[in-house]
């Protein structure tokens, strides 16, 4: 019953998105034909160009058109570069996806050891350094960072490209090099951000009776954090890492242009730009679609996670 | 910034490897990527840049100098009415697909772009074709309906290159010329590749390979080049960064000029901006050379009319309407206007931008309160240049020889002349050298007598490439990135 109650929200979650979207571009100035035709175009060829993007029909009627062909699995043709959508996404998101997937790894894999020792050692030294360097990773913008990495081991180590992706077909190393200094620009001020929050989520849960208890009972420190403290503080790490997916997402965007990687962020942008409806409606629904699916997702694991409501009926 | 000081010092340390593969591959930056690879079906200026003599072929070509060459016609001639030129073809052409090319294939492709509801972005190219004919295989008749002295022009443009009948339609996706090098791979979002076609009927380009990345941020085009990752960007997007490029002997740095004609629009169709003195006060209230220093740090030439200074028929009249803000305060005056407010609608391009901050504060000395108004560029095309809803706006003219905008009808920034009307039909079937030169001289004099817009600067080409590279225009007399004489020298 939940589940069928989680389905209906999310697609409600998407035809909203969607309508908004689409009366977004339709407000937003410029014409989509005229762009493409330049200043020389005369106006017959304008409005021949606007009739075959459909571009003369009212509002209502393309979304209406739009909707029946993503039921059907198909989310039209971009306007400008004259190809099918879902293609142009699956293309964009063979980048994007394993960028994001690899920053939120990152982000987990330095944040968890790095909150769970703060959390022990609080107010200690190694608390301090470790809220210092995460205050730090939060006041770094991505952009910067990237700008940074590229000076750093690009343009003067000459360990790595600049940017640029070879694509997958020039094998799995290579697309995995070109991934790695984006990874860290995206995932480093994740990371700092999910510190403070492990931090927190764990120092709550020790001030519980069990931790006491336990405690009591002879366990040390950290034996009594990771056995009793961690599990409760689960819920709250994985409700925020989910919610820091849409983060995530949007920082593609600057990441993606610092580093010139063929993903979705670019695509969007120059999509925005461009004026190309269709294509700013597919990515956009794919990308709210990742948002709110990894959600609820996180909202069930958390759930999972959490040993009372796991016990409950 | 600290990213500048980290470039400053990878630029001390960094020696470039000086190992010379002269079968290294070419790697070109740009900073936009074209939507689509037909430069017959679109006006994005990106497609030219890789495909034009690259790629594809027109019946004629604009060299480095500007000029009209032959290539796919080897000689033209015109009949003495001047409404029927004839073209003689080269027989030894083939399209990278094999198909051959002939007068037939001439015909379908000049049809094509003319036909009505065609997505040519340069209907005005093939305006006085009225019919074009097959004679034999090597010959092609074009007939016009009035005389058209600038047809061999017209057909060099990218928008008139030949294409084949079989491969048309496939162009925007997988373009099929008859150029020196052939299309390969184009990854989008980040470069399209070509290679060296082997049955070329000409001189075989320079290199195998050649690619061009789009890299859209001015400072990763920048680390790119240190990083070697690119070698050239014949235009490079930030003009800030030209002394670090000049400092370093790796590089070869070239600031040429291009057709581009960088203007202050004024909106004659709205009160007060079509009286004269209130345009010559604009005019004269900005100083282009602060322009150039602090919008293009340095590159760029002052033009005082619409035409760029490498041009045989350039005039200087950067006297005309001259920088002098006592004199604009003075035609305000005497226009009534010493308190007048004004709108400037600025599209995204630096050199907007930038211009439009400095004259905001140059107009602010003379009187003259100015908004800023920055918009994207498919507003600006909708609602300043098509719907005329602006006062002053900013942008370049990149098309080359087009000074008859300013006798067009309704145009965007329109100001009435009947001479230079006149004189731009003249020039449209006079075919004299000499008599050409006169009238676009007088064209430019009227249209500068006129202050029909402020003529600030012609845009720069700032050119950087390894210095082991050779065979880069210097210039730029059409939006275009002719690779196919570069080559590595070791």
């Amino acid at each position: 019953m939940r589940a069928i109650v989680r389905l209906v929200q999310l697609v409600a979650t998407l035809l909203v998105a969607s309508a908004i979207v689409f009366a977004a571009m339709s407000v937003l100035p410029g014409d989509a034909a005229l762009l493409r035709l330049g200043m020389n175009a005369e106006p017959e060829a304008v409005a021949a160009l606007r009739a075959e993007m459909g571009l003369d029909r009212p509002l209502p009627a393309r979304f209406a058109a739009w909707l029946g062909g993503v039921v059907s699995g198909d989310l039209g043709t971009s306007g400008t570069y004259d190809v099918p959508v879902t293609a142009l996404i699956a293309e964009r998101a063979a980048v994007s996806a394993p960028l994001a997937a690899l920053a939120l790894l990152l982000s987990v894999m330095l944040a968890l050891p790095a909150g769970l020792l703060a959390a022990i050692r609080r107010d200690r030294i190694s608390d301090r350094l470790v809220q210092a360097a995460a205050q730090v990773g939060l006041s770094v913008p991505a952009i910067w960072l990237g700008l940074l990495f590229i000076y750093v081991f690009a343009a003067h180590l000459r360990w790595t490209a600049s940017g640029g992706f070879p694509g997958w077909g020039a094998g799995f190393g290579a697309g995995l090099a070109a991934l790695v200094l984006p990874t860290l620009a995206l995932g480093i001020p994740q990371a700092a951000i999910l510190t403070r929050i492990v931090r927190t989520a764990v120092t709550e849960a020790m001030d519980e009776d069990y931790v006491a208890l336990a405690r009591a009972k002879g366990r040390r420190l950290a034996g009594a954090v990771i056995v009793h403290a961690l599990p409760n503080a689960w819920a709250p790490i994985i409700t925020i890492i989910g919610m820091q997916f849409g983060f995530l997402v949007a920082g593609a965007i600057v990441v993606e242009t610092v580093f010139n990687l063929p993903g979705l962020g670019r695509l969007l942008f120059q999509a925005v730009a461009q004026r190309d409806v269709v294509l700013v409606q597919g990515v956009t629904l794919v990308v709210v679609a990742t948002v709110v699916v990894v959600n609820a997702l996180c909202d069930v694991l958390a759930t999972w996670t959490n040993p009372r409501q796991r016990a409950a009926p | 910034m600290l990213a500048r000081l980290f470039l400053t010092l990878a630029l001390t340390v960094l020696p470039l490897a000086a190992t010379a593969q002269v079968d290294r591959p070419l790697v070109v930056g740009m900073a936009l990527e074209p939507p689509h690879l037909d430069p017959t079906a679109g006006a994005a200026a990106a497609i030219d840049e890789v495909l034009y003599a690259n790629v594809f072929e027109g019946l004629t070509r604009i060299a480095e100098d500007g000029r009209v060459r032959p290539q796919l016609s080897t000689r033209w001639s015109v009949s003495g009415d001047g409404l029927a030129w004839t073209f003689t073809l080269r027989q030894d052409v083939t399209f990278h697909d094999g198909a051959a090319f002939d007068a037939s294939v001439a015909k379908f492709a000049l049809d094509r772009f003319r036909a009505e509801g065609a997505e040519n972005a340069q209907p005005q190219l093939f305006a006085a074709i009225e019919s074009v004919e097959a004679t034999d295989a090597e010959t092609l008749t074009i007939n016009l309906s009035r005389p058209d002295a600038d047809l061999p022009y017209s057909l060099a443009w990218g928008d008139a290159v030949m294409v084949h009948p079989d491969s048309a339609d496939g162009n925007k996706q997988t373009p099929i010329g008859t150029g020196p090098f052939e299309f390969d791979t184009w990854r989008r979002g980040d470069r399209v590749i070509l290679t060296r076609y082997a049955d070329y009927w000409g001189e075989p380009a320079g290199v195998e390979r050649v690619e061009f990345a789009f890299i859209s941020d001015p400072g990763t085009a920048l680390a790119s080049l240190l990083a070697g990752d690119v070698n050239a960007f014949p235009n490079f997007p930030a003009p800030e960064q030209i002394p670090v490029l000049e400092a370093n002997p790796d590089f070869h740095l070239e600031i040429g000029t291009t057709e581009g004609e960088v203007i202050l629009a004024i909106n004659a169709s709205r009160p007060p901006f079509d009286q004269l003195a209130v345009r010559q006060a604009i005019s004269a209230a900005i100083d282009r050379d602060v322009l150039i220093a602090g919008a293009m740090y340095g590159a760029g030439m002052a033009i005082g009319s619409h035409m760029p200074p490498h041009d045989p028929a350039y005039v200087d009249l950067t006297s005309v309407n001259a920088y002098d803000p006592k004199r604009a305060k003075a035609l305000l005056a005497e226009a009534g206007q010493e308190n007048l407010s004004v709108t400037l609608t600025l599209p995204p391009p630096a050199y907007a931008r930038r211009s439009g901050e400095l004259i905001a504060a140059q107009l602010r000395q003379v009187g003259i309160d100015a908004t800023l108004k920055p918009v994207e560029w498919a507003e600006w095309l909708s609602s300043a240049f098509k719907g005329k809803d602006y006062d002053l706006t900013i942008v370049a003219h990149t098309e080359p020889n087009d000074i008859g905008i300013y006798a067009r009808d309704d145009y965007y920034f329109h100001v009435d002349n009947p001479r230079l009307d006149e004189v731009v039909a003249e020039l449209e079937t006079q075919a004299d050298p000499d008599a050409r030169k006169g009238l676009l001289e007088e064209a430019q004099r009227l249209i500068a007598d006129d202050a029909v817009n402020a003529f600030l600067f012609v845009l720069p080409k700032v050119g950087v490439w390894d210095a082991r590279l050779t065979g880069f225009w210097p210039n730029s007399p059409i939006q275009a990135n002719d690779v196919t004489a570069v080559r590595w020298e070791s």
